[in-house]
């Protein structure tokens, strides 16, 4: 790169021009945002409401859409502009990116609750308190609200909720003669007998799932995870997760659990014809047996999830709210969008619109109490999933850095379910793991 | 080239200059011998690429009921693939069609751009000699070889600050860069325009891009109509930089919908539209292979270059 | 033919002085390319400088992240295996892919348009759709290989399945991109000039010595150009396996390719500077591979 410089230089030149300009601009950690929230009363958010103004939304939960629509009636002023950017992962990606560039991020994010520790650590969501979101815990499940009250702040408002419970193939059961399990013995004993009948038949699927994994280790009482701040203990030896292995080993090791992936192909054809006769999840998933499985209406049932001693013990799986981001300009308006979208109105459409959820008032209704579910061949499935919601084992604790824990399930516990082994030993890996990430990223991370 | 044209060109050329006739025209002049071994075994990787897009088309004819209860390779059911279109069409207030048109504008403006730049370039390169020409074979190649997943996040932090996020352009300006139809039109280039040409021409007194655009172009066909298909593909297809850089529904391209559609079935209380993804994948295929049917014949114009070459 | 890198210089144009006309036309392309792709990259040079921690913010660390990569298992596990894939996968691929243009441009075949568009078409399905098609495909259930099993009463091994996971990945990025390639050689064939054909078949010349002797070292550039990017391509391995991950996430794990292990270090873990670090690291190891396949190429260009 030596002789004749003009046209080059100039070349060069402006691709120098051009970085400095976008490197300067974007140099790490550039993270913004008006970090001063000051809050504001229910006076301000009310006179907030009445004027003209818009918010952007990210979400994907489809209820959002009537909810919005009913938002904008209520008040006319207000422009909600709803984007579904993901599902999941790629929503909180793009919401990450946002974040870390400083600006392009919504007024308003669903979030997940084992999530929103990471996010209200990062500062990135607004503290509720200072809006009076305080005042509200009352309205709301003592699990889901737990979820959303992280580190003194309040982070996001509950919108739905994942009450494990067991859902069963009655027709299979029957077939079987196999009473509904109230016990994990009992459970493993039914197991046995479906899978001694027809080989094809499973009593579950289960490949390994984090969020699967760390409901059931919740439900058997057991506190993986303490979060104190930046102290973070991770003990996966403790004697609730302990038992869930040992119990689960017990199903992973005899082949008596389907190796096929949930939300498969597979997994929905095996929904539908009855080869997975049990599935133990939040109770959101109603509506999506009712979509993705058709061919099994009036063939499943619900009933409490079993437990290690009989007596009734849930937990939550999956579920979020929703939270106000640090960068948006609209606070007050955002936040009164939350009030409405999480609040009677909002969870009220919800509710009609297949979502669980997690306002006492919505689930101690009468209406949705009594609501007899054909697919389910006319049981009043919320009984169950509304005791199950009351009997969350309390406690539980996400990590602040749980997506990233989540992602590397598959290479720690899911090589135990691949290799048939133990999964105390995968539970010890992920442990490991888990705190060295931990530790990496600045937090003080102990073992017991 | 079909095979009617095949049998049309030569009889044109033929008088012309039989010397210079290519492979297929020599072949359907002197009666060609068919081979049934070759037959069967192209037959053989036809089945292979077709069988999973056989998947496709089938179960493009089922209801959301039946594609989760039949044997995947078979039709089974009401054939529904007229309603299934419709209501790909239709549903969510005709986003299908909003993100198909949004996926032509990136098509034409990107793969069109890619194409055109990377023709230039590619000629440039092969055709001059000038300072720095090796640099380029080397920058090109070194940013090339870095992993393209790792750089969204720089290149997503860099397009944030410039305001390009969430608009087209974060779409449309690293569709234009293909740095491999840069380097095959470069290698097609040393070839299929002949550096005899190119002198004359400017004996002739004719400008560089005149010479371009009046003589070179031509010959450079077969390179660039294959480039021009698969920056085509690409930018139809590309997926992970729209997700990435996009957060307005509105300017979705296909593939980010349809994923989004596709993902709908595993939220609480989401509605499973399996069948509305494969139809809708099934009609998102459909364009490109009307894109290859017509820019196939163009590739017959490698004719001009062996002609011109002697 | 003279290949592909800047060496082969056009016999023909002067170098009496130097000519700028050249940049005229590259011009546009780079000032692009600088924008979209060499500005990224060094940003992410810039950025593998530093560590950013969710506790603690930023701190600038020299070259420790490189070292730490150097050094990471993981990373050389990935390393491995994406050169394993490159190894066995391309060769098949491109030896399939060159077969098939040669049998499609040498007039012996019926329905060669056919042929053409069929084996091209898996390119254009879309990766969402390919995972939707394959999922089904390797489905040991309740799929076609299940199906397979139950209905010939054999035991094919699970295709998703820890050791077979590899081959699997291999067959579908087989399938997509076979017909590329194809049409990268084909689309070479068409500009041979037919004179040497002509010289060839009057000396008798049989059909296979035509292809060996005529055909396949006129299309070297176009051999080497595809040989060139199936290796950035394996070594970027990431869109397959990372949209196979979901059914056989035990087997696929988080650091499967290195592009997959920068990924997930990135998007997951928000390590954007070691990540950063390990993308740099793997694209100066494809970028060195990749020069000495082109070298290679063109040596055997040169002793021909």
């Amino acid at each position: 790169m030596t002789a004749h410089r003009s046209t080059r230089r100039w070349v060069g030149l402006a691709t120098a021009a051009a970085l400095t300009a976008t490197l300067a601009a974007c140099a790490p950690g550039a993270q913004q945002g008006s970090g001063d929230a000051t809050g504001a009363t229910a006076e301000e958010i009310a006179a907030a409401l009445q004027e003209e103004s818009s918010i952007t939304v990210w979400g994907w939960a489809p209820q959002l859409e009537p909810i919005v629509e009913a938002f904008e009636e209520k008040y006319p002023q207000i422009d909600v502009k709803l984007e579904n950017v993901g599902t999941g992962n790629d929503h909180y990606t793009k919401l990450q990116n946002a974040i870390k560039a400083g600006t392009g991020a919504p007024d308003v994010a669903q979030v997940e609750y084992y999530a929103l520790p990471q996010f209200a650590l990062s500062d990135a969501f607004v503290d509720l308190t200072d809006f009076g979101a305080g005042e509200l815990e009352d309205d709301y499940t003592a699990s889901t609200w737990g979820s959303v009250a992280i580190g003194g702040g309040i982070y996001a408002l509950p919108q739905d909720s994942g009450p494990m419970a067991m859902f069963y193939r009655a027709d299979v059961f029957e077939r079987h003669g196999i009473e509904v399990p109230t016990t994990w013995d009992e459970y493993i004993a039914a197991a046995e007998k479906i899978h001694a009948a027809d080989p094809n038949a499973y009593i579950t699927n289960d490949i390994g799932d984090a969020g699967f994994t760390t409901s059931m280790i919740w439900q058997a009482g057991g506190q993986p995870y303490r979060v104190d701040g930046e102290n973070v203990t991770i003990d996966f030896a403790d004697e609730g997760s302990t038992k869930w292995a040992d119990t689960w080993n017990r199903l992973v090791q005899n082949d008596l659990v389907a190796p096929v992936p949930s939300w498969s192909d597979e997994w929905f054809q095996a929904l539908g014809d009855g080869s997975i006769a049990t599935l133990v999840i939040g109770a959101w998933m109603p509506a999506n047996l009712e979509s993705g499985a058709p061919d099994g209406a009036g063939e499943w049932r619900v009933a409490p999830m079993p437990s290690y001693d009989g007596s009734p013990a849930a937990a939550e799986n999956g579920g979020g709210g929703d939270a106000v981001l640090q960068q948006s300009e609209n606070k007050l308006v955002a936040y009164g969008f939350l009030e409405f979208l999480n609040g009677p109105e909002g969870a009220a459409i919800h509710a009609a619109n297949g979502g669980f959820p997690s306002t006492l008032a919505d689930l101690e209704s009468d209406e949705f109490l009594g609501y007899e579910s054909e697919y389910f061949g006319g049981q009043q499935i919320n009984e169950v999933l509304v005791q199950a919601a009351k009997d969350v084992v309390p406690g539980w604790q996400y990590l602040p850095f749980q997506t990233y824990a989540n992602s590397i399930f598959g290479d720690t516990v899911g090589q135990a379910y691949a290799s048939k082994g133990d999964l105390n030993e995968g539970l010890a890996a992920w442990q490991e793991a888990s705190t060295d990430y931990g530790n990496e990223q600045g937090f003080t991370v102990e073992n017991d | 080239m079909t095979e009617t044209r095949a049998m049309t060109q030569p009889a044109k050329l033929a008088g012309r200059r039989p010397a210079a006739l290519r492979s297929t025209e020599r072949r359907s002049s002197t009666a060609p011998r068919r081979s049934i071994l070759l037959t069967i075994v192209m037959g053989l990787l036809a089945l292979y690429a077709l069988l999973p897009l056989f998947w496709l088309v089938v179960n493009s004819t089922k209801t959301q009921q039946a594609l989760l209860s039949s044997f995947g390779l078979w039709f089974s059911g009401d054939f529904a693939l007229w309603d299934n279109i419709v209501q790909t069409l239709t549903y969510d207030d005709g986003a299908f069609v909003r993100w198909f048109g949004n996926t032509v504008l990136y098509v034409v403006l990107g793969a069109g751009g890619a194409t055109l730049l990377a023709t230039l370039a590619g000629y440039g390169l092969a055709k001059f000699d000038f300072p720095g020409r090796r640099a380029v074979f080397a920058v090109v190649l070194g940013a090339v070889a870095v992993p393209g997943t790792a750089l969204a996040v720089p290149t997503f932090l860099m397009f944030s600050q410039m305001g390009l996020t969430n608009t087209p352009w974060a779409i449309i300006l690293p569709s234009l860069i293909s740095p491999f139809g840069l380097y095959l039109i470069w290698v097609y280039a040393i070839d299929a325009v002949p550096t005899e040409l190119l002198e004359a021409a400017r004996i002739d007194g004719a400008g560089e891009f005149r010479t371009f655009f009046t003589i070179s172009a031509k010959l450079l066909a077969p390179g660039f109509v294959t480039v021009l298909l698969f920056t085509i593909v690409a930018t139809w297809n590309n997926y992970f930089l729209p997700l990435i850089m996009l957060s307005d529904s509105t300017w979705y391209p296909l593939t980010v919908g349809l994923n989004a559609w596709n993902a709908q079935a595993f939220t609480a209380g989401g509605e499973a539209i399996f069948n509305l993804v494969i139809t809708g994948s099934l009609l998102t295929i459909i364009p490109i292979i009307v894109a290859f049917l017509v820019l196939q014949r163009y590739w017959q114009s490698g004719l001009a270059a062996g002609s011109v070459k002697q | 033919m003279t290949a592909t890198s800047a060496p082969p210089v056009p016999a023909t144009v002067r170098r009496d002085r130097p000519n700028w006309t050249g940049w005229a036309f590259v011009a546009p392309f780079m000032a692009v390319f600088a924008l979209v792709l060499v500005a990224p990259v060094i940003y992410a040079i810039y950025l593998s400088l530093f560590r950013e921690q969710l506790i603690g913010g930023t701190s600038f660390v020299g070259l420790a992240n490189y070292a730490e990569a150097l050094a990471d298992p993981k990373f050389w596990d990935a390393f491995g295996r994406v050169l394993l894939f490159l190894v066995v996968q391309v060769p098949i691929m491109l030896g399939i892919a060159l077969v098939a243009a040669l049998a499609i441009d040498s007039g012996r075949l019926r329905l060669a348009a056919f042929f053409r568009i069929s084996v091209f078409l898996p390119y254009a399905v879309p990766a969402v759709v390919a995972t939707l098609m394959w999922g089904f495909m390797y489905g040991t259930r309740f799929g076609l290989v299940g199906n397979i099993n139950d209905f010939l009463g054999l035991d094919l091994p699970a295709p998703l399945s820890a050791n077979w996971v590899l081959a699997s990945i291999g067959n579908i990025v087989t399938w997509e991109f076979v017909g590329y390639n194809m049409l990268i050689f084909y689309a070479a064939l068409r500009v041979i000039p037919t004179d040497l054909y002509e010289a060839a078949a009057l000396d008798g010349a049989g059909a296979f010595r035509i292809v060996r002797h005529i055909k396949i070292p006129a299309i070297r550039g176009a051999i080497v150009i595809a040989a060139i990017f199936s290796v950035i391509g394996s070594f970027q391995l990431f869109n397959e396996p990372n949209i196979l991950k979901p059914l056989a996430p035990n087997a696929i794990s988080t650091y499967y390719t290195p592009n997959m292990y920068a990924y997930n270090l990135s998007f997951a873990g928000q390590q954007f500077d070691y990540s950063a670090a390990v993308a740099i690291i793997m694209g100066l190891i494809t970028v060195v591979i990749a020069y000495a396949v082109q070298l290679s190429g063109a040596r055997k260009e040169r002793t021909r």
